[in-house]
């Protein structure tokens, strides 16, 4: 039986600069906030831009501001976060904006990029598998940040990204942290030098805003502090 | 600067945090152990007169203190302004260098050399 309440959802249109534009949303059992914002669009306003995929919590690209916290809004309920009847749907902060929702990834990326998160293969053609022995330290540290989804929220959340625009920022430094600890990588030299320094670990405060919104219950902090331990064994080994 | 200069002076920071915080807490120890056995000032620097002990102490004090506090400021002003480059590098230097001024000036007093200095 439907709800017969309303909800009512401020929207920001426009780009960086913009407003917040006001819809009434029919409230339901167990919705989430990409429903509203998908039943805005579909019923109320088509022009409304905005960016999801897979709706199931697995591709990160739904994530908005939802009452001024970054959130993947394919798996957050209404119930949980609606202040009374109202919603507050905004883009995400720390990036440049598109049009009302939606916002350009690119610098998120390419900072995946500086901070050398490719895989290197240690062997280009190996003759069989590689064995990734479980429960070492590495494989346990590997394991801990790399179910990230890349969908930005860390991103969001850090004041040190809003702080130091060059910031590479949670999620790029857990995925360095990550290929760290691949036994089958041999980047580590160029890596740990392109994560050194102001604009990569050694930038961050531990205030653990990444790990506190983060959906995926990662702790990017760990990671990051676990960066500046190897850079400093990389350093006293004169490999940085 | 380079990625390794900034992880020396982070290395830097951290090892002089560490020796920091054992002489705040043996310096704050002494100092209330000392004020509550009644002694005046005029007393203690009579105590710590001609001690090499003290005078080490608080010259491994000001040296920590000298690295760590500089480095911090450092960090702060550019996260909190728009100060960048060799202007900034440069005047975290002289701070450092004043604070070593400043302390090893207080702990040679605490010696008995102040007169040199005063």
């Amino acid at each position: 039986m439907p709800d017969e309440r309303t909800l009512e959802v401020k929207v920001w249109r426009g780009g960086e600069s913009g407003r917040f534009q006001a819809f009434a949303v029919p409230r339901r059992a167990s919705q989430t906030v990409l429903d509203v914002v998908t039943w805005i669009q579909r019923h109320l306003d088509a022009t409304l831009s905005y960016r999801y995929a897979c709706r199931v919590g697995m591709c990160g690209s739904c994530a908005m501001t939802v009452n001024g916290k970054p959130r993947w809004t394919c798996r957050t309920h209404v119930d949980k976060v609606a202040d009374g009847d109202t919603l507050t749907v905004a883009p995400l902060a720390n990036l440049p904006v598109v049009k009302d929702l939606a916002t350009d990834m690119a610098p998120f990326f390419d900072k995946w990029a500086k901070a050398e998160g490719r895989f290197v293969p240690a062997d280009e053609r190996p003759a069989d598998f590689h064995t990734v022995p479980p429960g070492t330290r590495a494989s346990r540290a590997a394991n801990a940040g790399i179910e990230c989804i890349g969908c930005g929220i860390c991103y969001a959340a850090c004041d040190i990204v809003r702080w130091n625009r060059d910031y590479l920022g949670p999620a790029a430094l857990n995925r360095a942290w990550t290929l760290v600890n691949d036994v089958r990588d041999a980047g580590n030299d160029v890596r740990l030098a392109a994560v050194a320094g102001d604009a990569g670990c050694h930038a961050c405060h531990s205030q653990e805003g990444c790990r506190t919104h983060c959906p995926k219950q990662i702790n990017p902090t760990a990671s990051i502090a676990g960066l500046k331990r190897a850079t400093m064994v990389a350093a006293f080994k004169g490999r940085l | 600067m380079t990625g390794r200069t900034e992880t020396r002076l982070w290395i830097a920071q951290r090892a002089s945090a560490a020796v920091l915080a054992l002489c705040v807490i043996v310096h704050l120890a002494t100092l209330i152990y000392a004020v509550h056995g009644g002694l005046s000032a005029a007393e203690i620097l009579e105590r710590t007169r001609g001690s090499a002990a003290w005078l080490g102490f608080y010259l491994l004090f000001v040296v920590a203190a000298a690295i760590h506090a500089p480095i911090g400021v450092r960090t702060v002003l550019r996260e909190m302004t728009s100060w960048r480059g060799r202007s900034l590098d440069l005047a975290a230097v002289l701070f450092g260098l004043l604070l070593a001024m400043l302390g090893a000036r207080a702990a040679l007093a605490v010696f008995g050399w102040g007169a040199v200095f005063a």
